[in-house]
């Protein structure tokens, strides 16, 4: 069966934009393929910086016939209706239908076939329109063309098209289209410098290949191969090793058609500045790679390139150049670095009174204050001392004002643990400088030195609370100010570090710190504790865990302790999955289902203690006797939090419950026995309520 | 690179013979050679040989130089590459030629950048002008790296779309000199490309000025006076604009340029303003409103006139 080659060939192609484009080609022309009844056998998207290429194979040179029946007018209607049917389906006369009968009476039955078009032309005619089309994030107009409305928008301009269809054996056809003065055909070019002439291609396997001759590696994933390969390479050479940078390589990648790997360097001195912030300035300002050696684990002073030619004279006049750029951009780095230095962190902070940190909560000094008052509250809950952790929350974010931060973003928090400590600091308010920032998501480092958890859990309730206050919670995929991920590294905080604190009290004490007062002051501190219930949730659920277990135990009212309510999720998870668990769970179940049933009836609940002197049957005894003691069991348990043993106690009501419902019929004629026995059923739910609510979990 | 020059006129050494370099390379593609725009603008963009120029439907080539005020950046002349004066070089070309990169390769290969020893690579830079109500799309150039010219296809300027679309090339000419001469400071460059006591440095020339225009800019620019020439730029602009409609209906305009001076001298006075450090972080953003808003108004006028397109 035949394939199709489709390039478009372009002026560079933002390297950002290039993977999400290269499969939305393939999505888009293969979805609409298989919509016109051409499925095919295989597709691949490649992206380079000047093109986006597709080849699908194994298309059917034909979309199959459509044969479709339609059904007419009845035999004898009027001929009004005989000639719409007749023109409708295009026969002659009715001669052509076929007469079918059904209860109503004989119809006339038209067949009209449909027969399938040639790929080719079908490819002709979706081709342009995908094209024209394409998502791509930002596009644009260019050239004379661009003076009238309607013009092609792409990415930037668009150069040529190439699209051949036609089998392995046979010499292509050109897929006849064309877009804006653009034609179709099978020319495109070599490498912008190193080959820029004009080839004619016929179909992907001779396309790749005279490429690859002309200068140009289509597949970014062999050109990042190559470029890591060689990077490594170059840098063991010295004795050294390369910093891996998945990103950066990433981009690289989309930057060259022919990747050249060259090394440089500069000046040793300069590795006085902090290896983040070399790093930083290499990586983000040249795209360069940087190198460490393994014997330090510090950088080296070594980078490393990827040109996008062989120049003649081996990548000399590159590589100094590059050197040059660095230079430049080290020594401004290292000027930030050494100016920052200067200025004490806290003689930074009167500039935060002009800095507005949202326009309802107030300028950013009033923030840093709030944080040091909950940090300070918090402190003592997690053994951390009161006055580092105020000191560590008085200086945490000003680092954000300081030279290199504005240059680098990303350095953040490790530069105010840097400058911490060239004044001076305590090693744990530096630390906290640092860490009060993480964990920034499900893969980051929880911090363990208290003053870190101290200011890192008084920052993200600051946050969170504050913008609880001013009604901007997230919804939907908005969540602007990252409070989904402020909450989950609360919960992180705590759960990791085994902390005991109650949510409902430093919320409110948090809301209390806030000069913007909400409608529903009261109700913020429960909400927010939704909120934190959802996302503990979403964690366990992306562990893998059984996320229905935590409505189970929220449903059980004033759990605001998220350690212990972890804690009891965990040995709730474990009882289900023993065989006790899942039959008291029915059993449970099962008393639930009859008395939601039975309340319904009667219209009304089955509180209360059972009446001993009502029991009958031998089962009933045993249960309530059962009860009796797991309730005492299981309280005295969970009192001293160890929710195993509160498991264990409750696996004891498994036997009584199944025999009670294998011998005993709950709805008794004697009325006041029947009573009797609901109320022993609700004593079940009772006392499973120890530990979760049962009914709130899941089959 | 023209080898016949003499070595005075050479771009790779004398920052005059860059400027020589380009004004004929561009002059030979068959651009109108302008000269600056003889008002303090931030970029050659303001010059209303293109902000202007780039809208509406005439074909319009052009180059030029366009100093370059950004009184923020003033370093008293200590940093080796930021200046608070310093040259652009500029070209604006519509509609854009299909072939606008290989002319832009050509140019750097006409002021002695060869692309076979050198890795010139076109990195994305979108470009977006707030004050000027303009954005567009293309690439910053990198020659070994280093960038050295702003390459956009223009999109929209001044609040109105561009039909046909413009291309604009703006050559950092400082950079672009330091990397060809191969000096490390702006301030070490050769400006007249002439040796020993014949030379002149742009240290020479520059130098000095640099120093007090920092004084002036961080220091003593009188913020009152500033403040109230805003405020009379602005009303100015908007008079002119309003008096310049033919008839007083809206179909002609006939006052475009006048008014759009006074929008480029409120840019600067707002320029001015925040290097003085007296606007705050939000009063910025309604200042920088306040020139897109005139910015847009004259975009409107102009092409209402006869060089805007208004049959």
């Amino acid at each position: 069966m035949p394939d199709l080659l489709l390039e478009l060939f372009s002026e560079e192609i933002p390297a950002r934009m290039q993977p999400k484009a290269a499969d939305d080609l393939r999505r888009l022309v293969t979805d609409k393929l298989v919509a016109e009844g051409l499925v095919y056998e295989g597709a691949k998207a490649f992206a380079t910086p000047r093109r986006l290429a597709l080849t699908v194979h194994g298309i059917p040179a034909r979309q199959p016939d459509l044969k479709t029946e339609r059904r007419g007018p009845k035999v004898g209607a009027p001929d009004a209706a005989v000639q719409g049917f007749l023109k409708a389906t295009g026969l002659k006369s009715l001669d052509e239908a076929k007469i079918q009968r059904d209860p109503k009476g004989d119809f006339y039955i038209g067949l009209i076939e449909k027969p399938g078009r040639d790929a080719i032309d079908v490819l002709a005619e979706i081709l342009p329109v995908i094209i024209r089309t394409f998502p791509w994030p930002k596009s644009m107009r260019w050239g004379a063309r661009s003076a009238k409305p309607g013009s092609l928008s792409w990415v930037r301009p668009l150069h040529a098209i190439t699209a051949t269809f036609g089998l392995e054996t046979e010499e292509p056809d050109v897929v006849k289209f064309s877009i804006d003065g653009i034609e179709a055909g099978q020319t495109t070019y070599g490498h912008r410098f190193l080959a820029p002439s004009a080839i004619s291609v016929r179909r992907f396997e001779d396309y790749e290949a005279k490429l690859l001759d002309a200068k140009v590696v289509l597949d970014p994933d062999r050109r990042k191969d190559a470029i890591l390969t060689d990077a490594k390479q170059l840098a063991f050479a010295q004795g050294f090793e390369l910093v891996e940078d998945q990103t950066l390589l990433d981009e690289v990648s989309g930057l060259v058609e022919w990747p050249v790997v060259l090394m440089g360097s500069f000046e040793p001195e300069f590795l006085k500045t902090p290896d983040e912030v070399i790093r930083a300035t290499i990586r983000n300002n040249q795209k360069c790679f940087v190198v460490r050696d393994p014997k330090t684990g510090r950088l080296t002073n070594k980078f490393i390139l990827t040109a996008n030619i062989e120049a003649i004279d081996g990548g000399k006049v590159i590589v100094s150049g590059n050197e040059r750029v660095i230079r430049a951009r080290l020594s401004d780095a290292k000027f930030f670095y050494e100016t920052d230095l200067k200025t004490k962190l806290e003689d930074r902070l009167p500039k935060f009174e002009q800095i507005v940190f949202h326009e309802k909560l107030g300028t950013q000094a009033e923030r840093i204050k709030r944080i040091e008052r909950l940090a300070a509250e918090i402190a003592p809950l997690v053994g951390a001392d009161v006055a580092k952790a105020t000191r560590a929350a008085h200086l945490a974010k000003a680092d954000l004002l300081t030279e290199v931060v504005g240059e680098f973003p990303e350095v953040q928090g490790l530069m105010g643990k840097y400058y911490a400590l060239a004044q001076g600091e305590d090693d744990s308010v530096a630390a906290a400088c640092e860490e009060h920032y993480k964990p920034q998501g499900p893969a980051d480092r929880v911090p363990t030195d208290p003053v870190s958890i101290a200011v890192a859990l008084a920052d993200k309730l600051d946050t969170l609370v504050g913008f609880w206050a001013i009604d901007e919670k997230p919804t939907g995929s908005k969540d602007p100010y990252a409070l989904r991920r402020a909450a989950l590294g609360v919960i992180r905080l705590i759960a990791e570090n085994a902390l005991r604190l109650s949510l409902l009290k430093v919320a409110a004490s948090a809301l209390a710190g806030l000069s913007v007062k909400p409608a529903d002051a009261e109700k913020l501190p429960s909400d927010l504790l939704a909120f934190f219930a959802d996302r503990l949730k979403v964690q366990l659920r992306e562990q893998g865990a059984r996320h229905d277990l935590v409505d189970a135990v929220f449903a059980l009212g004033g759990q605001d302790d998220l350690l212990i309510i972890v804690r009891r999720v965990d040995a709730l998870g474990k009882f289900l999955d023993t065989d006790d668990g899942k039959n008291l769970l029915a059993g449970t179940k099962r008393a639930s289902n009859i008395l939601s049933i039975e309340e319904k009836k009667d219209k009304r609940t089955f509180h209360g203690a059972p009446d001993a002197a009502l029991y009958s049957l031998a089962e009933e005894k045993a249960l309530a006797k059962a009860i009796g003691e797991v309730t005492t069991e299981a309280s005295a348990a969970v009192a001293k939090e160890d929710f195993a043993a509160a498991m264990r106690a409750m696996a004891k009501l498994r036997p009584p419950v199944d025999a009670f419902f294998d011998k005993v019929r709950v709805n008794d004629d004697d009325p006041k026995v029947r009573e009797n026995r609901l109320k022993l059923l609700n004593e079940i739910r009772s006392a499973t309520r120890a530990v979760a609510d049962f009914s709130k979990i899941q089959d | 690179m023209d080898a016949s020059l003499p070595a005075h006129m050479r771009p790779d050494r004398s920052f005059q013979g860059l400027i020589l370099a380009l004004q004929r390379y561009w002059a030979d593609y068959g651009c109108v050679i302008l000269q600056p725009y003889d008002m303090e603008v931030g970029a050659g963009t303001f010059h209303p040989g293109t902000t202007l120029r780039a809208l509406g439907p005439r074909p319009w080539n052009a180059a030029y130089v366009q100093p370059s005020r950004r009184p923020k950046d003033g370093r008293y002349g200590e940093n080796p590459n930021r200046l608070q004066h310093y040259y652009q070089f500029q070209v604006i070309l519509k509609p854009s030629p299909p072939n606008l990169q290989e002319l832009y390769l050509k140019s750097l290969a006409a002021i002695g950048i060869d692309s076979a020893i050198h890795d010139i690579r076109f990195v994305e830079d979108d470009w977006e002008s707030p004050t000027l109500g303009a954005w567009g799309l293309g690439w910053e150039c990198w020659c070994d790296g280093m960038e050295v010219s702003q390459f956009t296809y223009f999109q929209q300027v001044a609040g109105v779309e561009c039909a046909p679309v413009a291309g604009e090339l703006t050559y950092g000419l400082e950079r672009l000199a330091c990397y060809l001469q191969g000096v490390d400071s702006i301030m070490d460059l050769n400006f007249n490309g002439r040796e020993g006591a014949e030379k002149v440095s742009y240290r020479d020339v520059f130098f000095q000025a640099e120093q007090e225009y920092s004084r002036h800019n961080f220091e003593h620019a009188d913020t009152a006076m500033l403040f109230e020439q805003f405020k009379m730029a602005e009303a100015a602009c908007r008079k002119y604009l309003e008096a310049g409609w033919k008839d007083g209906k809206r179909e002609a305009h006939l006052m475009a340029l006048p008014a759009y001076d006074q929008c480029i001298k409120a840019s600067h006075v707002f320029n001015l303003l925040d290097a003085r450090g007296v606007i705050s972080v939000t009063e910025r953003q309604s200042y920088i409103f306040r020139v897109r808003e005139l910015a847009k108004a004259c975009g409107e006028a102009w092409v209402h006139t006869e060089a805007g397109g208004a049959a």
